[in-house]
């Protein structure tokens, strides 16, 4: 069942068009296909987060999606974030409250934060905890993570002009 | 992990959609929101020969009140979308206060109501609220549409009465009655999970404060959602307060007949049923009776 | 030594390609002409294989190869024990795919080779395998009648016994005024690292090389064996590690893949790369922690401890894999912790059973050493009716005892001997910061509803020579720039940036100018690798001692160009100085090209650069507590953190933001795997938790936040940097302190914690076990 599909679609507002199977996931299509291996899996059943990006300017699992799903969308992935040299708030934030140690889960929180901080742009301490609640770290503890996304915030993470804000 | 070969569909319109189905019959499988589909497809425990994707049936997105206080909501529509409706706050508190419990944001923009539905985990919020809010589900297929009230739609693990050439397109949820009494509550090991064990509490009262009519729904004790019918006669005609709520937990902990898994055990949910029975009716009456708006 | 560096909160270099997405993990290489493999395991606990047909798998589209133990042939070497290689253990390795016998669930069977992960995947579907079932034996007490042999041929499941003999127990228990004895459990868990195992091996036949991508934690003896296995000569093998998505314990041992990979590359001269899925992670990487206890006190009527007496059981699970005996031997090791008590006797028990093996997760044997010790502490006070701890107290081992030996508790080691301590100041500054006095009030009542306890632990880590050296090399090159190779890999640490902390301060260089290397077997010849939080202790201290041989052959350069006695010169933020001058004499710039050049006339080492290697064969203890104010709903068995403080005296903190990291973090993984995580098996020996749905991992919203209190209060004298370790003490204490604070809560209701987890159900249980 070699039947494949076209799949047209931008990531980080560059587009590209593929061939793929259907069963390609998201995640698989953008690390494969794409290149853009930012994007991390580690679960690829839905529960961890590290696969997290932006589909339409929403916070998506994206091993849970299908590459063909995905065709027309605009996609926002953790290599879009930065502009050249220079960091996204919210990667510098991470940085600076080192929140982050092996960094494989970085790229799932970094989209989830986007995502949240364009909902709440100024959070509480406990919406900040919650927002992050579908995303696994297994070394900081959440606690710099936490704060990391409270430091983006004061420091207007949602008012710069970025390229995730499709949708 | 990786899923197995499938043939995609993705129909732009209902009926082409039904055509699908009717065409690869049991081999067909529909993909909503994904988010339970997905991982047993990538775990390969589910190997669809045919994916109906319909995804792109904007048709089905819709959010819609009617004139006596009813809401008709397309099978598509977002979880997310659902969370962040005002039309749903105002019309049907239950509702709004259910989709925060669903899993995470992320996976609430992507899972659809009706996705949750037909999917019918046993231990998912959505499927034990349609049987407290009395639903109506509307199916349909190639040959026509047929009504499900929420009470004959959930028929065992994971199983529901929609036929493999059927699709969910519709659900029906009837007038919210100003001055409900409400509640749902729920233990899960971790915010997010599914739950070990959760109630739903749905109370009408009378003026004189006498229960006139109730709904008590379980979800994570069996292989479906159940209502605990007996509870809800001990309620009936009576004062909602505390001797009575002792009396239907008790009836819950007698009713309940759950299994053991890996979370917790059978002893586990029936206590837990009982307790979070009571606690929920407490929750209940604790409420003013919040109106939603006509 | 001009200190500028060591000490300081400096934010982490490899951060930068970590948040834009330009990490490298292992499943980031593609490389051309690269196969994908993936791996058939068994499915059932315990069964006979009649047949392995691969048959219609490789006649699919796509697949390249698949293969079986029969492929490999005479090479087929079992996985080898690397420590705690306790007499016995030997009978129980795993073999490297299973042929007539599968005994556990997730056991590897056959390979298969494929153009896509996918594609590989297709035709493990298409494997047919026949068992015929056996009856499966999982837990150590019925695994220790031997009516079910996992392994026939050794005729028993008692795969090893090892026996710590110090003082007079007997004598002690005898003249007792008070013993006491109690079983305890601890839970079957792992460490699952964000980022699963994954190798890409890259065999190139015309050189005869093998370039192995994501190998961690022992590049050198892993690549020793591997050279073995394949007849490869060692150094044509290069294994590298790249970026690396955690460790804790789990990850960078010899597991059979770590073979049939390189081997799979080797036959078919093209890439290959596996990556472990998460369900395989779970069901076949090492578990952890499932030890059991019988343990026997001796006290005074006053408090004094006497004796220890104990028996441990290690449920090994099917095959005794690379840690030997290490689980249930470090149980053992540490179980006296940080109190007088001269007469303690064990005896290990190592049972094999139908489950995965047991290998080590963060803090092994010690996380479970410090439950049973200090859980029964605090029953001891109960019955003597003394305050827990006043009771802790009165044992601790004394400034003036230190160093104090306890005696040789570790098979074929040296005596174990704490090497520098202030116990009781730990104590005293934890309870301070915790507020101890002012919660006690909450200890065991019901407030709200919630019954609330205060616990708190007592721990001691020990780390450093468990393998011998860690080597260093330390290069000055034009710029000026810095280089430094260390043998050791890095799991997520931060030691690119620590390393450069070290060499800065000790070499006399702006760390700017400073670039680390690691996790590649060809930077520094001999090492071993980053577990058990030796990676500061011992390559740390490579580094220091390299920086300043290389700091030495600087000065004597540069005292021939100066026409100085090199003793009157010094190095600092990167120039040479004339002692007590402020004047750079000399800038590094001038020395390097001076080196490069003058060696056109003068025969000479071109190289500046030193080596050097930090060996040591005795182990630093970093110590600390615990402290945990917890809330028990008794109706739902949930258990709520309230408050939660790690102290812990790490001797020397390089970067307190990296310490204070390693605390948070584990403390945080440690309160996941008492409270959430447990491997459960099935009926049929089924690993039920194959998945994060079943296998629930802590996340933001289930625990507190942490507090991290970092003592530098007894550097250890067995180091020149005075380091103890810090990665983790935060996990240690996290089960001992949550089941006492558990038990104070509930003691109103007598009951009290003797097993772990304590997840709502356990919890729940042992509340309806009231008397």
């Amino acid at each position: 069942m070699s039947v494949k599909h076209t799949v047209r679609l931008t990531v980080n507002q560059k587009p590209y068009e593929k061939l793929v199977e259907a069963r390609t996931t998201l995640a698989d299509f953008l690390r494969n296909e794409l290149e853009l291996t930012g994007t991390h899996l580690g679960c690829e059943h839905g529960v961890c987060g590290a696969c997290t990006v932006l589909l339409n300017g929403d916070a998506v699992r994206s091993c849970l999606l299908l590459a063909v799903q995905a065709n027309g969308a605009e996609i926002s992935t953790v290599e879009g974030l930065a502009q050249g040299e220079e960091l996204h708030p919210l990667q510098k934030a991470f940085q600076d409250q080192h929140a982050l140690q092996c960094g494989f889960c970085t790229p799932g929180f970094l989209m989830t934060a986007v995502a949240f901080l364009k909902s709440t742009p100024k959070p509480t301490d406990a919406e900040a905890r919650e927002a992050i609640s579908g995303n696994i770290c297994r070394c900081t503890g959440y606690q710099p993570i936490v704060q990391a996304i409270l430091q983006a915030a004061r420091e207007g993470a949602v008012e710069q002009k970025r390229n995730f804000s499709a949708g | 992990m990786k899923p197995a070969p499938f043939e995609y569909f993705s129909p732009d319109e209902i009926d082409d959609a039904l055509e699908l189905l009717s065409r690869h019959g049991e081999d067909g499988k529909i993909l909503a929101g994904g988010q339970s589909l997905m991982p047993l497809m990538n775990l390969r425990l589910a190997r669809p020969r045919v994916i109906v994707d319909i995804n792109r049936l904007a048709a089905l997105d819709y959010i819609s009140p009617g004139a006596g206080g009813e809401l008709t909501i397309g099978a598509l529509t977002r979880q997310r979308s659902l969370e962040q409706s005002t039309v749903v706050k105002d019309r049907n508190p239950l509702l709004a206060a259910t989709m925060p419990l669903i899993g995470h944001f992320q996976i609430r923009n992507r899972g659809t109501i009706g996705g949750s539905l037909a999917h019918a985990d046993p231990a998912a919020e959505l499927p034990a609220v349609s049987l407290a809010l009395d639903v109506e589900f509307v199916v349909k297929s190639a040959v026509g549409e047929r009504r499900i009230p929420a009470r004959e739609f959930f028929l065992g693990y994971m199983t529901t009465a929609i036929e493999p050439t059927e699709l969910l397109t519709e659900i029906r949820v009837p007038g919210w009655r100003p001055g409900s009494r409400w509640a749902i509550e729920e233990v899960a090991r971790r915010r997010g999970d599914f739950a070990i064990v959760g109630v739903v509490v749905l109370l009408q009262l009378s003026g004189a404060g006498l229960c006139e009519k109730a709904r008590l729904a379980l979800f994570g004790v069996g292989d479906h959602p159940v209502r605990i019918s007996r509870g809800e006669e001990i309620l009936i005609g009576n004062r909602p307060e505390s001797n009575i709520f002792k009396e239907v937990a008790k009836a819950v902990a007698e009713e309940l007949d759950p299994t053991s898994d890996v979370h917790a055990s059978q002893e586990y949910r029936k206590e837990v049923g009982a307790f979070l029975t009571r606690k929920a009716l407490q929750t209940a009456m604790a409420r003013t009776g919040e109106a939603a708006s006509q | 030594m001009a200190q500028t560096y060591i000490g300081a909160p400096i934010k982490r270099r490899e951060d930068i390609r970590f948040v834009t997405g330009r990490g490298t993990y292992t499943d980031d290489i593609k490389l051309p002409r690269m196969l994908h493999a993936a791996i058939l395991r068994s499915p059932r606990a315990h069964a006979r294989i009649r047949s392995i047909d691969t048959a219609k798998a490789e006649a699919l589209p796509g697949v390249v190869w698949v293969f079986t133990l029969r492929d490999i042939g005479e090479a087929a070497v079992p996985v080898p024990m690397r420590m705690y290689k306790i007499a016995g253990l030997e009978r129980y390795l795993q073999p490297l795919l299973a042929q007539n016998k599968v005994r556990y669930m997730g056991e590897p069977i056959a390979v298969a080779i494929a153009e896509s992960r996918y594609l590989a995947e297709d035709a493990l579907d298409a494997v047919e395998v026949q068992y015929e079932d056996l009856p499966e034996v999982l837990e150590v007490a019925a695994a220790l009648r031997d009516d079910v042999l996992v392994h026939e041929e050794a005729g028993t499941n008692l795969a090893a016994v090892h026996e710590i003999k110090i003082g007079d127990a007997a004598g002690a228990f005898a003249q007792a005024d008070y013993t006491r004895r109690e079983m305890f459990r601890v839970h079957r868990h792992t460490g699952n690292p964000m980022e699963t195992r994954g190798l890409v091996a890259d065999f190139d036949p015309g050189k005869r090389e093998l370039t192995v991508y994501g190998m961690t934690k022992l590049l050198h003896y892993n690549r020793q064996v591997i050279a073995a296995f394949l007849k490869l000569p060692e150094h044509n093998l290069h294994f590298i590690e790249n970026d690396i998505g955690g460790g804790f314990g789990i990850r960078g041992e010899l597991y059979p893949e770590d073979f049939l990979i390189p081997f799979a590359s080797v036959r078919l001269g093209r890439p290959v790369k596996w990556i472990e899925d998460r369900r395989e992670h779970l069901m076949a990487a090492n578990h952890s922690r499932e030890v059991s206890c019988e343990i026997e006190i001796a006290a005074r009527r006053d408090g004094t401890l006497l004796a220890l007496r104990a028996k441990i059981y290690g449920n090994m699970g099917a095959y005794i894999r690379t840690h030997g005996g290490l689980v249930p031997c470090s149980t053992a090791a540490l179980l006296p912790g940080p109190y007088r008590i001269r007469h303690y006797e064990c005896k290990i028990h190592c049972v094999v059973t139908n489950k995965t093996g047991m290998g080590t997760y963060r803090a092994p044997g010690r996380y479970e050493s410090c439950f049973f010790r200090e859980r029964l502490l605090d029953m001891v006070a109960a019955d003597l009716n003394l305050d827990p701890v006043e009771l802790r107290r009165k044992n601790l081992i004394q400034p003036e005892e230190i160093p104090y030996e306890i005696g040789i508790t570790r098979p074929g080691a040296n005596p174990t001997v704490l090497d520098s301590a202030n116990f009781p100041s730990a104590l005293d500054r934890g309870l301070r910061e915790f507020g101890y006095e002012e919660l006690k009030t909450f200890q065991g009542r019901l407030m709200n509803g919630r019954y609330h306890g205060i616990g708190v632990a007592y721990f001691v880590k020990n780390t450093g020579g468990l393998e011998p050296y860690e080597g260093a090399r330390v290069a000055l090159g034009d710029g000026p720039t810095v280089a430094v190779y260390l043998s050791i890999n890095v799991l997520g640490q931060g030691h690119e940036t620590a390393m450069a902390q070290i060499c800065g301060d000790s070499l006399g260089v702006p760390m700017e100018w400073i670039s680390v290397f690691h996790g590649n077997t060809d930077l520094v010849p001999f090492g071993w690798g980053t577990f058990a939080s030796r990676g500061t202790v011992m390559c740390g201290n490579a580094v220091h001692l390299a920086a300043l041989q290389l700091k030495q052959k600087l000065l004597t350069i540069a005292g021939e160009r100066l026409s100085r006695d090199p003793a009157e010169l010094e190095l600092r933020e990167g120039a040479v100085y004339q002692k007590d001058s402020q004047t750079p004499a000399l800038d590094l710039k001038d020395l390097v090209s001076h080196a490069r050049e003058s060696i056109r006339q003068t025969p000479g080492q071109p190289a500046l650069e030193e080596t050097a290697y930090f060996t040591s064969n005795q182990l630093t203890h970093s110590y600390g507590v615990h402290l945990a104010h917890v809330a028990v709903e008794p109706e739902t068995g949930r258990v709520e953190i309230l408050k939660y403080l790690v102290v812990e005296d790490v001797g020397r903190c390089i970067n307190p933001l990296l310490v204070h990291g390693q605390a948070v973090g584990a403390a945080v993984q440690g309160i996941g795997g008492t409270l959430l995580e447990e491997l459960v098996y099935g009926e049929n020996g089924q690993l039920l938790t194959t998945t994060f749905r079943d296998y629930p991992l802590p996340s933001s919203t289930d625990v507190p936040p942490i507090e991290s209190l970092v003592l530098e209060e007894a550097p250890s004298p067995l180091n020149p940097l005075g380091v103890k370790g810090a990665g983790e003490g935060g996990i240690v204490g996290t089960g001992a302190v949550l089941a006492n604070a558990v038990s104070h809560a509930l003691s109103s209701l007598g009951v009290e914690v003797k097993e772990l987890p304590l997840s709502l159900d356990r919890v729940r249980a042992l509340i309806r076990s009231r008397p």
